[in-house]
């Protein structure tokens, strides 16, 4: 009983998709679960009856088409379903649409600025170029720069050549944009306001940082990365809500014979003689295994469910330096009909993508200033969903649900933690933003899903409600995530691996990091690799 | 003042007013003569209401003919290569028809309308083939392709869309059943059949209905997401759901020119379809012998590897090449790379590992690509609510 070749940490769809290769392969494999449902950050719940929320993730792009073919995920129910285009609602009353077809998209920037319509295409180029640099290496371990074994030597050399490839000018340009804001880098393109603002978002979702910060073009680069069916850039629906990824990964792990736990909340894992025997539970149960992985962030891996005796100094020292900074939250809302918009025709199509409402960079600096100041930001940046416009089966008919992605968020109110009082103010600075440009949303709430990042923290166990376990800044990514020296998902201590979206390439519902780590497993126990390559970039 | 005759234009469709005020992109296409949409809005997105709510499609330039006479089922027998006794009445029946070669001329689906009443639903032109085969049996042969309107309304929701329209307990209604309602006073006809491999009907009317069916579908559709789809999407579902198409998988056997580019039943993977036991049918005797001597080709449906459509690739078999790709797609839902390919004997049995040899450009530069790929029993997309009864409401 209780004894298992591998025990994965948290029924995510990181440990998930770890857990399945590693069944896959012929392990015998626990994916421990701390609440009673599986899924961590990628669920669907009914909270209000007849209504599904995608209570945290809640659009699906970066899932690796590779993963999701070789899982077989769609014959385990997982239908991913692409929506299109957005608007950012302005104040004067007009809308900036985003439409999929280029040249009903040139002509809607066009009516703003004929130049930055036109200039739209060098800047959609020049981002695709950079997306091109980094899709490659989301389904490979990043090289360690310092090692001298020939795979490192190898990968290293590769992409390093991959960037001398682009000649000077491209390679300062890459340099600049790994590390400039995405507002200087817009301000590049760009001319007008609502345009830079409507792109810039990308730039700031699920970071503490402001569309100036440095590093954000890179955050709006991992936002772009992603597709559906090689539409690169594209995003989707999972059908059923953001848990039918969790549910499909489920049960291909469990076809492959592993077993998942619930209820069952880890409180330490077990060290002896420096290699990973297992892990004891809270009520004192234990499951023993030679391998254990840690699918929760870097620093509960590493502060919470590792004893510090087990760990060195240098390890201790960079999980708590680790950047990981709550920013965001979230409102889920049930809603008894469709709102009306402003400058929107409800009939329209980019009515089912993703909706704004800051129209300036400087509105979107304001955000985040109120952020530094310790609380929540007083003209929140929204990236707005109603994804019952796309899936019939998250609302009865003629009735919708909307999903609120809300920034600035701080993980602690001036100092202090969250109280009730707070998160009602910031419930209503949400839904007051909305109701400015939708005079009839206020009246259709039904029910209302408000998490701040103590909530996200409690339920999901997000440190401070980083949706991305950890600032996807250039000191925290590639060889660098989490920590320089164990961006190989193996930690120091023998048998014990992290296959968390701290680890690379981040977050995001990519399953990446699950499968990278696996496949690093794997080597380690000189198994048959059973992660799949990536597909070639064209 | 121009000098052009409209004679030398496309014809429309009953439902045109309505399908060109919802094509936004204006992306038309000739079929059968007539001005149908390739795309209404963005392929991409009508091919996933397909497969997440209601899409629309009209098929009114399918051929339709009609077949009545004491000898209806014993024509019907002659023609198509299935046993016609087997479809029983309000049923439909998807059925290939040969020539006397046992070439595959036409594909199609047969709804039996009653104990002596056959309509043919197809893809090509028959009427010709149709009247020759006419000689000795008391039949009559009408060609309706005109006054039938239909459309195809497919998806998780359509069956709650069109319930709503008063098709009364059409969830009662079982794959491939027809039933029969009225609109605005006039006849009805829905039928669980399609081309898109998950749960979805066709609904025929006479044309005078059809602009009022359209308006009253899409009005009471709308709090399920109802969609028009064009012809692209439409490829892409069929594909996705391992359906052929004539000119596209085969060539209609009387239309070959060049000797050896006719397909059997065999060939195309049909041998389902083919019942010897049956009455005379066009095709048998060479059929029995292509069954005893063996066939030129194998269908196959192919998984190929890595994310690039094979269309058009040469499939290869080591060094040699035995066959090529006559449909190709990554299917959006299953997540696959699906390719249909006509294969030399003996190759292409299921599990049977080959290559693909694809080509495609990016900014006007050609790669090729040698892609493995391997030989599938079913087609990718298997959506249990295509045989669900009753069906479910979305």
């Amino acid at each position: 009983m209780n004894q298992y070749d591998a025990i994965v940490i948290g029924a995510g769809h990181n440990g998930l998709t770890n857990g399945a290769y590693l069944a896959k392969a012929g392990l015998k494999v626990a994916v421990l679960e701390r609440n009673p449902y599986i899924g961590g950050a990628t669920v669907s719940r009914e909270l209000h009856k007849g209504w599904w929320y995608s209570n945290c993730s809640y659009v699906s792009s970066l899932l690796r088409p590779e993963i999701t073919r070789d899982l077989e995920l769609p014959r385990h129910g997982l239908q991913v379903v692409s929506f299109g285009g957005g608007a950012t609602f302005m104040r004067n009353g007009d809308c900036f649409g985003n439409y999929s077809d280029h040249d009903r998209h040139y002509r809607e920037m066009a009516r703003h600025s004929k130049r930055d319509a036109n200039a739209y295409d060098r800047y959609a180029a020049d981002t695709s170029l950079q997306t091109k640099l980094i899709r490659p290496y989301l389904m490979r371990t990043p090289p360690d720069p310092t090692s001298m074994k020939p795979r490192d030597l190898r990968d290293l050399l590769e992409f390093a050549r991959s960037f001398m490839d682009l000649g000077e000018e491209k390679l300062l340009d890459t340099i600049k944009f790994w590390t400039a804001s995405v507002g200087d880098y817009l301000n590049e393109y760009f001319e007008t306001d609502v345009i830079k603002a409507h792109m810039a978002g990308s730039g700031i979702i699920g970071t503490a940082l402001g569309v100036y910060s440095p590093g954000t073009a890179y955050v709006l680069l991992h936002h772009y990365m992603g597709d559906v069916d090689g539409n690169v850039g594209a995003w989707g629906f999972a059908r059923g809500g953001m848990g039918a990824i969790a549910n499909a990964l489920s049960k291909a792990f469990q076809s492959y014979g592993g077993e998942i736990i619930c209820d069952a909340n880890v409180d330490e894992i077990i060290v002896k003689n420096g290699q990973a025997a297992g892990v004891a539970l809270k009520d004192g149960t234990e499951y023993k295994a030679p391998i254990v992985v840690s699918n929760l962030d870097p620093k509960r891996t590493f502060l919470d469910i590792t004893n510090p005796s087990d760990l060195p100094k240098d390890v201790l020292k960079k999980a708590r330096n680790f950047k990981i900074r709550g920013s965001s939250g979230k409102l889920n809302i049930a809603l008894d009909g469709l709102p009306v918009f402003h400058g929107l025709d409800p009939r329209n199509r980019l009515m089912a993508g993703d909706l704004h409402f800051s129209d300036s960079l400087e509105r979107q600096e304001r955000a985040y200033d109120d952020w530094k100041a310790g609380t929540w930001s007083k003209d929140p940046y929204l990236d707005m969903m109603i994804p019952s416009l796309t899936d019939p089966t998250m609302a009865p008919p003629g009735k919708h649900m909307m999903s609120v992605f809300v920034q600035y968020a701080p993980p602690k109110v001036e100092g202090r933690e969250w109280t009730d009082e707070d998160k009602d103010g910031f419930e209503k600075s949400v839904i007051d933003q909305i109701s400015n440009y939708s005079p009839n949303f206020r009246d259709l709430i039904l029910h209302c899903e408000t998490r701040t990042p103590r909530e996200i923290e409690a339920e999901v166990g997000l440190t401070e409600g980083n949706i991305f376990m950890g600032e996807l800044t250039f000191d925290q990514l590639l060889f660098n995530r989490p920590f320089p020296g164990y961006a190989q998902y193996r930690s120091p201590i023998k048998g014990m691996y992290m296959c968390s979206s701290g680890t690379h390439p981040g977050g995001g519902v990519m399953a990446a990091p699950g499968a990278n780590a696996a496949r690093e497993i794997l080597a380690d126990l000189k198994k048959p690799n059973t992660v799949p390559g990536g597909y070639a970039d064209d | 003042m121009s000098d052009v005759s409209r004679d030398t234009m496309l014809l429309t469709t009953p439902f045109h007013s309505r399908v060109e005020a919802m094509c936004d992109l204006n992306d038309w296409g000739n079929w059968m003569g007539y001005t149908t949409p390739n795309a209404y809005f963005d392929v991409e997105l009508e091919y996933f209401a397909v497969r997440s709510t209601t899409g629309v499609f009209d098929l009114s330039p399918m051929n339709k003919y009609r077949v009545t006479g004491p000898d209806a089922q014993r024509y019907m027998d002659r023609l198509i290569t299935r046993d016609v006794s087997k479809i029983g009445v309000d049923r439909v029946g998807y059925a290939i028809w040969c020539d006397d070669n046992g070439q595959v001329m036409d594909d199609g689906t047969i709804f039996r309308l009653g104990e002596q009443d056959y309509r043919i639903c197809s893809y090509q032109r028959a009427d010709d083939w149709l009247a020759w085969n006419t000689l000795g049996f008391d039949v009559t042969i009408e060609n309706e392709s005109e006054s039938v309107a239909g459309l195809a309304v497919q998806g998780p929701t359509s069956c709650t869309v069109l319930t709503l329209l008063g098709c009364t307990d059409l969830n009662q209604l079982k794959p491939f059943g027809i039933a029969h309602y009225s609109f605005e006073g006039r006849p009805l006809m829905v039928s669980r059949t399609g081309f898109t491999g998950d749960l979805g009907y066709e609904v025929w009317v006479p044309p005078e209905s059809a602009e009022a069916l359209w308006d009253q579908l899409f009005e009471l559709g709308r709090d399920y997401l109802i969609k028009p789809i064009g012809s692209y999407a439409l490829e892409l579902a069929r594909i996705e759901a391992g359906f052929l198409q004539a000119n596209v998988d085969f060539m209609p056997a009387e239309e070959v020119v060049r000797v050896g580019r006719t397909r059997s039943p065999f060939e195309l993977g049909l041998g389902w379809l083919v019942d010897f036991k049956k009455p005379l049918f066009n095709g048998r005797s060479a059929l029995l012998k292509e069954q005893e001597k063996g066939s030129r080709y194998r269908f196959a449906m192919l998984d190929v590897e890595g994310n690039k459509p094979a269309e058009h690739s040469f499939i290869l078999k080591g060094d040699k090449q035995v066959g090529t790709v006559t449909s190709a797609a990554w299917c959006p839902t299953a997540k696959a790379n699906i390719a249909y390919a006509q294969i030399e004997m003996p190759h292409g049995a299921v599990g049977d590992e080959l290559v693909a040899e694809i080509y495609y450009q990016r900014e006007l530069h050609w790669t090729r690509l040698l892609a493995p790929c391997r030989v599938i029993d079913t087609p990718i997309f298997k959506s249990p609510k295509r045989w669900q009864t009753p069906a479910p409401p979305h």
